[in-house]
């Protein structure tokens, strides 16, 4: 017998029988059975017994393996999200004092060796010789975005992470989970550990497969229980190919969920639940709306006692239970709880016939399909052209295609000449350019209007919209 | 400008600026294997919105999503026209 503490493998494998359960990607694929003698680290995790361990592979099903293998032996999993370049790796392994890594790469000659042991592995399983012990109570840190593009260290537990939330959550034994989020953020990562702690399977997508082609393999692994981001939904629904599933269980969370996208779920599967869920990285799971329409019931805030404790102060929504994050790992970072245990989510509600509706985010925050966007992050880019007085970025919402960001900018005086349209457009054209060679595809602004004027709230700040 | 040239000249500006590969723009083309993806379209319908006055998508009322490039050039031509 292993001694092992309440970990991933002790949950997972009490979940239900290992043997007709997986783990499937696009290219490859895993029986829960065969982690019971084999791993994808064969006999090295000895070598990453109670170190901080980074976890920076190019593949979800790896960085989920190593998960599972490691959750009890190291001292703290750092999860981080696809798409990272080298430099961010590197600060965030000094922010966590992460002193070893596990890669995947098929060059891992740029990974620094100077943070620590780097160990390179793949999917693939090794043979493992003595059963594991897993006596360490591991910490897991998650990765979300913050106002200056670097990201902050978000701590967590298995516990905080996987533990059910005000009612004992539906058996879910035997179903197959299907995900279009990636298992390193934490709504992917929800659904990773409700699949494997439920006694299900689950199905990752790939970023470079079609939706056909995930729906595809979705059907032919039986999906029942399908999760993304409206967004990810819309893009099905686009596809023309939404028929090739029939889920039992249709899930949104990561954005708010609008009556459109809701109504058009429930045409398309008329036999599903339709659940939309708020969560974050900080506030953890708060709660599942299964009505069918947007925004949540009034009763649900308020309710002292419960598993989940929702406020609304100031129009923003302030969330208390044993899921929420305990801390940022940042050296720089304000608490994430007050003292009194409430986690602020800074989105924005407002009440209206007895539900609240979500209304934007405190401090001007874009949701864009899912990932954060910080507008003083574009702005800051924007602002280094040299012709540039100031800029506004807000989000341009869309109900049925999604958001995106849009720019306006006040040019500076040059001279007496006001600048011809050819001018105007070829400053649009460059500030396009620099931000295209700066941020993430998500972030580089729609459109970039000259505007005469922005509006100064009398602090001297930009007068932001709620949005 | 007819309404589907603006809307072909704004998709294939739009993938200009992404550096996605553009399929042939026929009427029947799945809007998904345009070469572009669901961000891409977003930023059509912003951009579009400002070339049109109209955003075909952002009704209350409830709409059916395009899929191919006829549903989503109609979409703009039952308002401008």
């Amino acid at each position: 017998m292993s001694v092992s503490q309440d970990c991933l493998w002790s949950r997972l494998s009490a979940g239900g029988p290992l043997a007709r359960r997986f783990l499937r990607a696009a290219a490859a694929g895993v029986v829960l059975s065969n982690l019971e003698r084999a791993s994808i680290l064969g006999q090295r995790h000895k070598e990453l017994r109670g170190r901080s361990v980074l976890i920076a592979t190019d593949e979800q099903l790896t960085a989920a393996l190593a998960l599972i293998e490691l959750d009890g032996i190291a001292g703290q999993l750092v999860l981080c999200p696809p798409g990272q370049s080298i430099e961010e790796l590197r600060a965030t392994a000094k922010e966590a004092h992460a002193d070893a890594w596990i890669v995947d790469r098929a060059d891992p000659d740029d990974i620094p060796t100077d943070l620590g042991r780097v160990l390179w592995c793949n999917h693939e399983l090794k043979a493992r010789v003595a059963p594991l012990e897993r006596p360490e109570s591991t910490e897991w840190v998650l990765l979300t975005s913050g106002t200056t593009g670097a990201a902050k260290l978000v701590s967590h537990s298995l516990s905080s992470l996987a533990d059910p939330v005000q009612r004992p959550q539906p058996p879910t034994r035997g179903t197959t989970w299907g995900t279009c989020y990636d298992i390193r953020r934490y709504g992917g990562l929800q659904i990773l550990l409700r699949a494997l702690l439920g006694g299900g399977s689950l199905v990752l997508s790939d970023p470079v497969e079609s939706v056909r082609e995930f729906l595809t393999r979705a059907a032919a692994s039986k999906v029942t229980h399908l999760t993304g981001t409206p967004s990810h939904w819309r893009r099905i629904l686009m596809s023309g190919f939404g028929q090739l599933i029939t889920p039992e269980y249709v899930r949104l969370s990561g954005e708010i969920a609008d009556q459109q996208i809701l109504d058009n779920l429930r045409t398309t599967y008329p036999a599903a639940n339709i659940v939309h869920a708020f969560a974050s990285t900080e506030a953890g799971l708060a709660f599942e709306v299964t009505d069918g329409l947007e925004g949540f019931p009034q009763d649900a805030v308020g309710q002292a006692g419960s598993g989940v404790e929702i406020l609304v102060e100031d129009g923003a929504m302030l969330i208390r239970s044993a899921r929420t994050a305990s801390r940022y790992l940042n050296h720089d970072a304000l608490p994430l709880r007050r003292d009194d245990g409430f986690v602020n989510t800074h989105d924005l509600v407002q009440l209206r016939d007895g539900r609240y509706h979500f209304v934007g985010r405190h401090g001007g925050v874009i949701n864009i399909g899912g990932l954060k966007c910080h507008p003083e992050e574009i702005e800051s880019v924007i602002n280094r052209h040299p012709r540039v007085r100031m800029s506004l970025v807000k989000a341009r919402k869309s109900p049925l295609l999604g958001s995106v960001v849009v720019a306006e900018v006040v040019l500076s005086i040059d001279g007496a000449s006001t600048p011809s349209e050819g001018a105007r457009e070829a400053i649009r054209r460059e500030i396009m350019e620099s931000c295209r060679r700066a941020l993430s595809a998500h972030k580089v602004p729609a459109t970039i209007r000259i505007v005469p004027s922005l509006e100064v709230a009398p602090s001297g700040k930009l007068r932001r919209p709620n949005a | 400008m007819s309404t589907r040239t603006v809307v072909i000249s704004v998709l294939t500006q739009v993938a200009e600026d992404q550096q996605r590969t553009l399929a042939p723009l026929t009427d029947d083309l799945p809007l998904l294997e345009s070469g572009l993806d669901s961000l891409c379209f977003a930023v059509a319908v912003a951009r579009l919105e400002d070339e049109l006055g109209v955003d075909p998508f952002s009704s209350d009322e409830q709409l059916q999503y395009p899929v191919t490039l006829r549903d989503f050039i109609e979409a703009y031509a039952s308002l401008v026209r």
